[in-house]
């Protein structure tokens, strides 16, 4: 039996989640729990979520399925049948996690809630994960990303200044902050089990996750002055403390210039240690000749941006703007890594898979795909861990591919049991 | 008192700015006991940020540093340039169970506590090593921030207008997303020790572990040799699916419609008019086909409706909707208020402080505790003395020696 070895090995997860639990799962998956995907028959909806291998339209050819359903096997069940719920029911008792993304009251409906689930396994840990959890006055209310991203208060404060609040074109919120809260309640709660025993359910809400994205700084200008901040686009706003008025001050710089062939990231820091990196950066503007005056002067060791005029910022600016235009976003980066200069490129995926450091680290991985002429390249561990057996990746399971592993081989039901139940639809 | 699951391990700390601490803050807010090392010559450098409490600047009044800091924490100062202060964390190093170090590459080893050093005094030492690219590799010793890593780890790229270059993330984004990539392997590294007795070094690179977030768009460069390409707020299989304009100054809500039976309710939400009986709209192929056409028409609506009031009606026949939420918004929403989103503790420095950050979820079976900030060095007493059973002449003297500036 094809177990990874990692430092979760003695845990199976039984994964019923959709996309916006899929990294959870995974990620316990990476490091090494036998994580059992559980689909409907015919395949999770979440398959038909672009894009797609050679742009085949496939529910077996889902990229988005391979990428978050790496280092898991997989079986179909329809939960929703008697005799589905009941090979659930036998699943469990080899089980240590179950995982669910449903609307919040899916599970009870179908007697598989918490409570019912560990009556047959008092150690189980349910760890459900939905927008805004299972109690409250939003737990009814719909929530795709987008609107857990709003009422998380992020869209307000993304966008460009002259435009309406915006979102990530490609979905995040459940992906970085409610399935990762999943994941770490998940190991809390398994944590707690092996000191005391006992399971318990593990109850995220997306939007709570969600809010802390926000930083420091947004609720730290309303203490102040009761400033509600709005969007700054590109720009990086430092705070000049509240101005005669009592209100709040700033300057704007960018973080986000353009280059001559995309963009760069460059965050011209000031003070001492911090300042070296834009110091070198206006040398190296210097021996080209393109420092003016008023960049000229200034010695950033010294310089202060709690008491700089946007006049000067959009001095020193205009000369930063002129230079990236003329040059590459590979000539940037290049000259500023010789240099010690926090200059990056906003990384493309294609940038990501020519990065030299990320190579020296070993960092991705090839998998094999039965049909591909060549390995997918998958982002790869995301620790050197020493003195602990990583985890081997494998490939994100065909539908239905570990069903006879785990049905026949590992619950003990025959051939002829499977047989009807195929039939029947279940699996 | 049911026990806290993490009661007895014990962290000790020397990150500082904001991912260090948040990544060991699940340990803290579930009963683990940590000593935050820092310097009085050098302190977190959160604690200079603005703005300050009542604007008046302090190190105990940096807004920024109390919401980077809700857990219980003690405070210690120590001078690692000072040949004692070395030799003092290292016999802290025998107390704990964690060692977390946020430095850039190298740092550690300079003071001789590079995790073989760690390792001879604490055998079963877990070390979590959080720095921009990693321990190792060419750029390894590069500095980084958040900024940077928003725009390196492809979260800039993803966001932003089809007509215009990307505008980015809001702050320093993976600065919230790299901590619960390190606490996951934390706890995970905890249990793994729990059951083996094994300790190990987890060597992060917070590059490495945020582009996980956005596998499917490395795989399809990988594979089919596509860049995302950033599409404001509109989604491949979903229309209408956007942030509309309300009544009033700046407000906004998200709509998304995605099914067919979804549109039905969105039509009788807005009282059915003509266009949404229109064929072209009735399809989810039509709708984009057609999506600039209808974004106006659905703007139009929006626009007569103030944000709460479009969120409640769409909600209400099973549409996805919600309120783009600004900070004042986020203090009074009933939900957030409902999970005790935020919580009013009182400092010595700063009085009442309504911190916000705490886990995402919730146990059924152990609580969760949220606590003040610590001050710079306030328990330098009881941990020298205490903890480690320095005696009052002893810290007196190092004390007078600099040690713990």
């Amino acid at each position: 039996m094809a177990i990874n070895e990692g430092m979760l090995s003695p845990y199976r997860v039984l994964d019923l989640t959709n996309e916006r639990g899929f990294i959870c799962g995974k990620l316990l998956g990476d490091l090494g729990a036998d994580v059992i995907k559980i689909e409907k028959p015919g395949g999770d909806p979440a398959r038909s979520i672009g894009p797609f291998y050679h742009d085949i339209p496939d529910p077996e050819k889902s990229l988005y399925w391979w990428a978050f359903n790496i280092n898991k096997r997989g079986i179909t069940l329809d939960i929703e049948t008697a005799d589905g719920q009941a090979i659930f029911k036998k699943l469990l008792k080899d089980a240590d996690v179950v995982l669910e993304s449903f609307d919040p009251d899916y599970m009870d409906k179908l007697g598989l809630g918490y409570s019912a689930l560990a009556q047959i396994k008092p150690q189980v840990i349910m760890t459900s994960l939905s927008g805004f959890g299972k109690t409250g006055p939003y737990k009814d209310y719909k929530a795709p990303d987008i609107v857990v991203w709003a009422l998380a208060g992020e869209a307000y404060l993304t966008g460009d200044p002259d435009r309406g609040p915006l979102s990530p074109s490609f979905p995040i919120s459940y992906i970085v902050a409610g399935a990762m809260q999943a994941a770490i309640g998940t190991m809390v709660a398994l944590f707690h089990r092996g000191i005391t025993g006992e399971g318990q359910q593990v109850d995220v809400s997306a939007q709570l996750s969600l809010v802390p994205f926000l930083g420091p700084e947004p609720p730290a200008l309303w203490e102040q002055d009761k400033t509600i901040i709005a969007r700054q686009g590109r720009f990086l706003r430092r705070y000049q403390g509240a101005s005669a008025a009592g209100k709040a001050a700033w300057v704007d710089a960018p973080m986000l210039y353009e280059c001559q062939d995309g963009d760069i990231s460059f965050v011209a820091f000031a003070g001492p240690g911090v300042g070296e990196s834009t110091a070198a950066l206006t040398r190296w503007m210097a021996s080209e000749g393109m420092v003016g005056e008023t960049l000229g002067a200034v010695d950033w060791m010294e310089f202060e941006w709690q008491t700089v005029t946007q006049d000067v910022v959009d001095e020193i600016t205009k000369d930063f703007n002129r230079f990236f235009k003329a040059h590459t976003k590979a000539e940037l980066f290049e000259g500023a890594q010789e240099r010690g200069i926090m200059i990056y490129p906003v990384f493309t995926p294609k940038d990501m898979l020519e990065f030299s450091q990320l190579a020296a680290r070993n960092y991705w991985v090839k998998v094999e795909y039965p049909e591909g002429e060549a390995a997918v390249t998958h982002p790869g561990p995301f620790m050197a861990a020493v003195g602990a057996p990583r985890a081997a990746n494998r490939r994100a399971p065909f539908i239905g591919e570990h069903n006879e592993e785990v049905y026949l081989g590992e619950l003990g039901l025959s051939r002829h049991d499977l047989s009807i139940l195929k039939q029947a639809k279940v699996i | 008192m049911i026990k806290k699951p993490f009661e007895g391990v014990k962290v000790l700390d020397f990150t500082w700015i904001g991912v260090g601490p948040r990544s060991i803050s699940y340990l803290l807010y579930y009963g683990a006991t940590a000593i935050k090392v820092e310097s009085a010559l050098r302190p977190d450098a959160v604690r200079h940020a603005t703005p300050y409490k009542d604007g008046i600047y302090g190190l105990e009044r940096s807004y920024r540093f109390a919401y980077l800091h809700p857990v219980k924490s003690y405070d210690i100062t120590l001078n690692l340039n000072h040949p004692k202060g070395v030799e003092i964390a290292k016999r802290l190093v025998g107390w704990a169970d964690v060692v977390a170090d946020g430095y850039t590459a190298g740092t550690m080893e300079k003071w001789g506590m590079g995790y073989e050093d760690l390792k001879k005094i604490k055998p079963d030492i877990i070390m979590l090593r959080t720095c921009m690219h990693g321990q190792t590799g060419p750029l390894a010793k590069i500095p980084g921030t958040g900024f940077t890593l928003t725009a390196l780890s492809g979260f800039a790229a993803i966001t932003g207008w089809p007509d215009r270059p990307p505008c980015g993330l809001y702050d320093a984004f993976t600065d919230s997303v790299v901590p619960l990539f390190n606490a996951l392997y934390l706890i995970t590294a905890l249990d793994y020790r729990r059951r083996t007795g094994k300790g190990q070094l987890l060597d992060l690179s917070q590059h490495e572990v945020s582009m996980h977030s956005i596998a499917p768009l490395i795989l399809d460069y990988d594979v089919n040799r596509r860049e995302p390409k950033t599409k404001g707020n509109r989604l491949d299989y979903a229309a209408p699916h956007g942030i509309y304009r309300c009544k009033g100054d700046d407000r906004w809500c998200a709509i998304a419609v995605f099914t067919d039976d979804e549109w039905l309710s969105f039509g009788k939400v807005i009282g059915n008019p003509a266009w949404t009986k229109d064929p072209k709209f009735a399809t989810i192929s039509g709708r984009k086909q057609n999506e600039d056409e209808l974004d106006n028409l659905v703007e139009a609506w929006t626009s007569k409706h103030s944000p709460e009031e479009v969120m409640a009606l769409m909600q209400g026949e099973g549409v996805g909707a919600g309120v783009a939420l600004n900070l004042k918004d986020l203090y009074e929403n009933p939900q957030l208020e409902h999970d005790r989103c935020f919580q009013e503790l009182d400092h010595p420095e700063m009085g009442k402080l309504s911190l916000y950050q705490p886990p995402g979820f919730t146990l059924s079976k152990v609580s969760y505790e949220r606590h003040r900030p610590p001050l710079l060095g306030e328990h330098n007493e009881y941990v020298y003395t205490e903890i480690l059973g320095i005696s009052d002449e002893e810290f007196v003297q190092l004390m007078e020696d600099g040690v713990f500036d």
